[in-house]
């Protein structure tokens, strides 16, 4: 469709035929764009709002009630509701913290030039190309204590990972760390890649030892890009549901993005889980705020 | 080539309009996603051969069968004629609009006679005693259990059963007999475990299993035409039967916190258990020699009583109703004429289906023809059900979130777990209103 109507513009118009105006490019692409947005995401975001002040059921056929802002009171003096925001404050915690050690320690092993270096990384990168459905009906196979291959290797007998009320977060929280950890890696290589070597030639003429090197040089240099990496992947684990609600049901795994969707969809208690998912994107908002705040101070030093 | 699709389009569009005139009709049946399903369809095949509308029987897996029905119906769309929705939707399916008043239908044909009761009460009537009738029972289902056979049958065990408990190792009769075969057999160091049970509970699994030891232990829900639930669901005989789920747990194979029917059937055909719940209607398999090695030795008994001689079975199964929002509710009420033909509903038994026609459940050939068809009439009249309100999805998820805690995560006590729900429960049916009148 696009491309037909580019031809056909070129062909009225042959003076332009070197490429599109900016006149152009706006009626072609930005406008559909912004189209699509007002109509997917900004509509849906504001009529939400709106449902979150009544006691609307999506499953019910009476109309809804303005109720104030006694959803957002009920859920923010539910228990259950911040058990499940610790719950996901600790899974944030681990899988993110996790995923930024294992990731970037990975790019650093393999900043520099060694045999295959292509295919390694490409292998290292296959596990955040899988989709995270696939991803944990086989975590949750390879954690099984009658047959899974992790307590067999390990050695653990039958320790149950994902019956176990403790264990069971840590074993969601490392699947997590092996999906994603490679897509610190890939980000922390470019900015490795994009120090510049005559800072170290300089490091090594002045003696300077390994570990005051990567403090003073290496650190501070991809510290942007580690940012960026770990804005990304804090507000996707703030939003994890599918891993998770694949491998376990204990109730020490139901991150709030699981109770969401309960109540949403299972309960169909509309306005409640618009209210909710409103608690849910302001809390995104303020912690991304955070990191971006910080990012722009790293950045001018 | 354009020229080529333009007349394809043209042709399709000509047989479309032919079809149409003829008066055949294309009806989608909506269900869960297991062998059940599967011999609807081959039933439905034989209904098209005769009456020329073809019904195909569209199917998702059991953990989002609800979510996915329940979209379908918010949404008002006319995808599916008619489905074959779980008994505790009825409350839902009723005053929400999603199905279709079948009352007249229902005693037209009489009914009331021709189906076992309970699945009358539980299948197709809501309110409770109402005499209005949502669907017409189409699956009949219950909890029971498998056990090994040659476990139980060998005689060293027997010999050892006997000498450790006092009386002899056979089917249990009650749940204190079953939790100490259980006991008997959980043997880590061999592999071998005890009991598998239900423990999921991202549906209704893990009630379904918890709910049949209360019921069989002489405990109740709630008053379910009250909605009076304090002093009932934490009861004292609610409490021990909960107990005693617990207790049973002990004795599953290692991991076992997130289990269905899969689990509970891999249960047998690994080879990890002596015993094992699950519906009647996934134990086909089990006496498959190409899906259940150990088919040949594996046995069926109905739920056992409890200390009273209480004996009751949680109810699973469906009705079949016609949605609302369908465009072809007429040719669906002559496919469910045909269906309630006892012709067909002999076919449907045949085929594999659990009929709840009485006069094909009481048959010897009906009995005879698989070795849990007994068990599965036996049970049949005495099960009880979950809450069937509009608002069951939120109770449910209130039960699970008490109980779960305290069976698999070893967390409080029983007694803790069931005043927890009774406190959620009376205040979700506050907030329905359910106490005004």
């Amino acid at each position: 469709m696009t491309s037909v109507a580019t031809k056909m513009d070129s062909l009225a118009r042959p003076a332009q035929r070197r490429g599109l105006s900016d006149l152009g490019i706006r009626n072609l692409f930005i406008i559909p764009t912004v189209l699509f947005l007002i109509v997917f995401n900004i509509f849906p975001l504001i009529y939400s709002l709106g449902y979150s002040f009544t006691d609307f059921s999506a499953s019910a056929n009476a109309p809804a009630n303005f109720v104030g802002l006694r959803n957002y009171r009920e859920l923010l003096g539910d228990e259950n509701i911040w058990a499940n925001f610790v719950i996901t404050a600790k899974y944030v915690i681990i899988s993110v913290s996790g995923q930024m050690i294992v990731g970037f320690g990975l790019a650093l092993l393999l900043n520099r030039t060694f045999p295959m270096k292509g295919l390694v990384t490409t292998l290292l990168l296959l596990p955040m190309m899988m989709s995270a459905a696939v991803v944990g009906l086989f975590w949750k196979l390879l954690y099984d204590p009658s047959w899974g291959i992790i307590n067999y290797a390990l050695g653990l007998g039958d320790f149950a990972w994902l019956s176990n009320p403790d264990a069971a977060l840590f074993a969601i929280a490392i699947t997590d760390i092996w999906m994603w950890a490679p897509f610190v890696m890939l980000l922390s290589l470019a900015g490795l890649s994009a120090v510049p070597k005559y800072l170290y030639e300089a490091a090594a003429i002045d003696r300077a030892g390994t570990w005051y090197t990567f403090r003073r040089i290496t650190l501070p240099l991809v510290a942007p890009i580690l940012l960026i990496a770990l804005i990304f992947r804090t507000m996707e684990a703030f939003k994890t549901f599918d891993i998770a609600y694949i491998m376990s049901t204990q109730p020490t795994t139901e991150v709030i993005a699981i109770r969401l969707y309960k109540q949403a969809f299972q309960q169909w208690d509309t306005g409640k889980s618009c209210a909710l998912a409103y608690i849910v994107l302001i809390m995104v908002l303020a912690i991304t705020n955070i990191y971006v705040k910080y990012l722009n101070k790293v950045k001018e030093r | 080539m354009r020229k080529n699709l333009k007349l394809l389009l043209a042709g399709a569009a000509f047989t479309l309009a032919g079809a149409a005139s003829a008066h055949a009709e294309d009806l989608t049946i909506f269900w869960a996603e297991w062998d059940p399903a599967n011999y609807l369809q081959e039933l439905v095949n034989e209904y098209a051969a005769e009456s020329g509308d073809t019904i195909t029987v569209e199917t998702t897996p059991w953990s989002d069968f609800q979510t996915k029905t329940f979209a379908e119906f918010n949404a008002h769309g006319d995808a599916y004629d008619m489905v074959v929705g779980d008994s505790q939707w009825l409350g839902a399916g009723a005053t929400q609009g999603h199905y279709v008043d079948l009352t007249d239908f229902f005693n037209a044909n009489k009914l009331n006679d021709v189906m076992a009761p309970a699945t009358v009460k539980y299948y197709a009537e809501y309110p409770g005693g109402s005499g209005k009738y949502w669907a017409i029972p189409l699956e009949g289902d219950a909890v029971g259990w498998a056990y090994r056979k040659d476990w139980f049958e060998d005689p060293k065990e027997k010999e050892a059963f006997k000498a450790k408990y006092g009386y002899d190792l056979a089917i249990p009769e009650t749940y204190a007999q079953l939790r100490d075969i259980a006991e008997f057999f959980y043997r880590p160091d061999e592999k071998k475990y005890g009991v598998a049970i239900y423990t999921d509970n991202s549906y209704d699994a893990m009630a379904m299993g918890v709910e049949s030891a209360i019921f069989s232990y002489g405990g109740e829900l709630g008053d379910y035409a009250t909605y009076k639930v304090d002093g009932i669901i934490n009861s004292k005989e609610a409490v021990a039967g909960l107990e005693m789920y617990k207790e049973l747990y002990k004795f599953t194979p290692p991991g076992w916190g997130k289990t269905f029917f899969i689990e509970d059937n891999q249960a047998i055909t690994e080879g990890l258990s002596a015993m094992s719940m699950n519906f009647f209607a996934f134990f086909p398999p089990l006496v498959n020699k190409s899906t259940n090695p150990n088919a040949d030795v594996t046995g069926f008994f109905a739920n056992p009583a409890g200390p009273d001689g209480k004996r009751f079975a949680a109810l699973g199964g469906q009705g079949i109703s016609i949605v609302s929002y369908s465009k072809k509710q007429e040719a669906s009420k002559k496919f469910l004429e045909w269906f309630i033909k006892d012709s067909t509903q002999k076919r449907w038994a045949e085929l594999g289906g659990y009929t709840a026609s009485q006069a094909v459940l009481k048959s010897p050939e009906f009995q005879n023809a698989t070795p849990y068809n007994k068990a599965f009439y036996d049970t049949m009249f005495m099960v009880k059900d979950f809450w069937a309100t509009p608002e069951y999805a939120e109770i449910l998820d209130q039960f699970n979130q008490n109980i779960y805690p305290y069976v698999v995560g070893n967390k409080g006590t029983a007694q803790e777990a069931l005043d927890k729900t009774a406190k959620d429960w009376t205040a979700t049916f506050n907030k329905y209103n359910r106490y005004s009148n």
